[in-house]
């Protein structure tokens, strides 16, 4: 089978966000008020042949925890989603 | 016999040949090796120079950790052999495990390339060996993402284990107590943010960083960590 991957790398809770502090402080002069806690992060997508999707996930997760995120500052989030045909 | 000098060439490093040029200045013999290979032949230490390995795509480091000469890299730094990682090479060296935390975005977000004020803060390491604990030195700095950050009891290991060996005066990127350079328990694997081969002659302003590069060299002819 094969897998629709979406992986989302944000900083750890608690870890300084420099770039998502800055966007945040821009907000104002562009007439967004009432926003806060904006974090910064990046996000990826790719497929995975898999037999089953226990099977996909596992292999997804141990992409983003080896190389998609650095654990020591940043956590991942993953999507999955069985692609047709 | 001089001291043998590996200098690691990842695509987009851009430091390599300022490490070779001070490193021969002092007596020793830098030696390119590509990061394709699988070996670093028979050097006597290894230095990972600045630059933009493999663009810095993804992370800075990410994908330099996984170039081939990397394995024979963390062998040699696990036997105890002198291992450097200058501003890039920190950044590889925490990716890959053989140093601790990890190199964040600066503090203000500002591409930082400025002399630094820095104190040696530990002489315990193949870097430091030959420089004295409060000693001040000038030496510039060049990067994005150099600010150090690392948990509690990361930093508190650091600390104990006397392995802080350099620390800013006038922290300029935001690391966490001061950092600029750490080492591993044993000593032989350093790295940190300012570039010592770029204060090694009057020319360029600062010959601070020689009596940190002739440390490694040091280090590196008596084949001991520190």
């Amino acid at each position: 089978m094969r897998f629709q991957a979406r992986v989302e790398v944000q900083l750890r809770p608690g870890i300084a966000d420099p770039e998502g502090a800055t966007i945040e402080r821009a907000l104002p002069a562009l007439g967004f008020e009432g926003v806060d806690h904006m974090r910064a992060g990046r996000s990826f997508s790719f497929e995975v042949d898999a037999p089953d999707e226990a099977a996909a996930r596992t292999r997804a997760t141990e992409l983003a925890d080896r190389l998609l995120a650095n654990p020591v500052i940043e956590e991942s989030t993953l999507e999955l989603e069985a692609l047709g045909g | 016999m001089a001291a043998r000098i590996g200098v690691v060439v990842f695509p987009g490093t851009n430091c390599e040949h300022d490490v070779v040029q001070a490193v021969e200045r002092l007596g020793g013999r830098g030696e390119l090796l590509w990061h394709g290979d699988t070996g670093i032949g028979s050097v006597d230490a290894v230095v990972l120079p600045g630059g933009f390995a493999h663009g810095d795509y993804l992370r800075p480091g990410a994908l330099a950790r996984f170039s081939p000469i990397m394995d024979a890299v963390t062998r040699f730094a696990r036997a105890g052999g002198p291992v450097i990682g200058i501003c890039n090479g920190f950044q590889v060296l925490t990716e890959a495990g053989l140093l601790p935390g990890a190199l964040q975005k600066n503090g203000r977000l500002r591409f930082l390339c400025q002399p630094t004020r820095l104190e040696v803060t530990s002489t315990a390491s193949v870097l430091t060996g030959l420089a004295e604990v409060g000693q001040e030195l000038v030496i510039p700095i060049n990067h994005f993402s150099g600010s150090f950050t690392c948990d509690e009891q990361t930093l508190h290991q650091l600390r104990d284990g006397d392995r802080i060996v350099l620390r800013y005066l006038d922290n300029p990127n935001g690391s966490v107590d001061d950092i600029a350079g750490i080492a591993n328990e044993a000593g032989n694997v350093v790295g940190l943010m300012p570039h010592p081969e770029r204060a090694s002659h009057a020319l360029l302003g600062s010959e601070d960083g020689l009596v940190l590069l002739r440390s490694l060299l040091s280090a590196a002819a008596t084949g001991v960590a520190a």
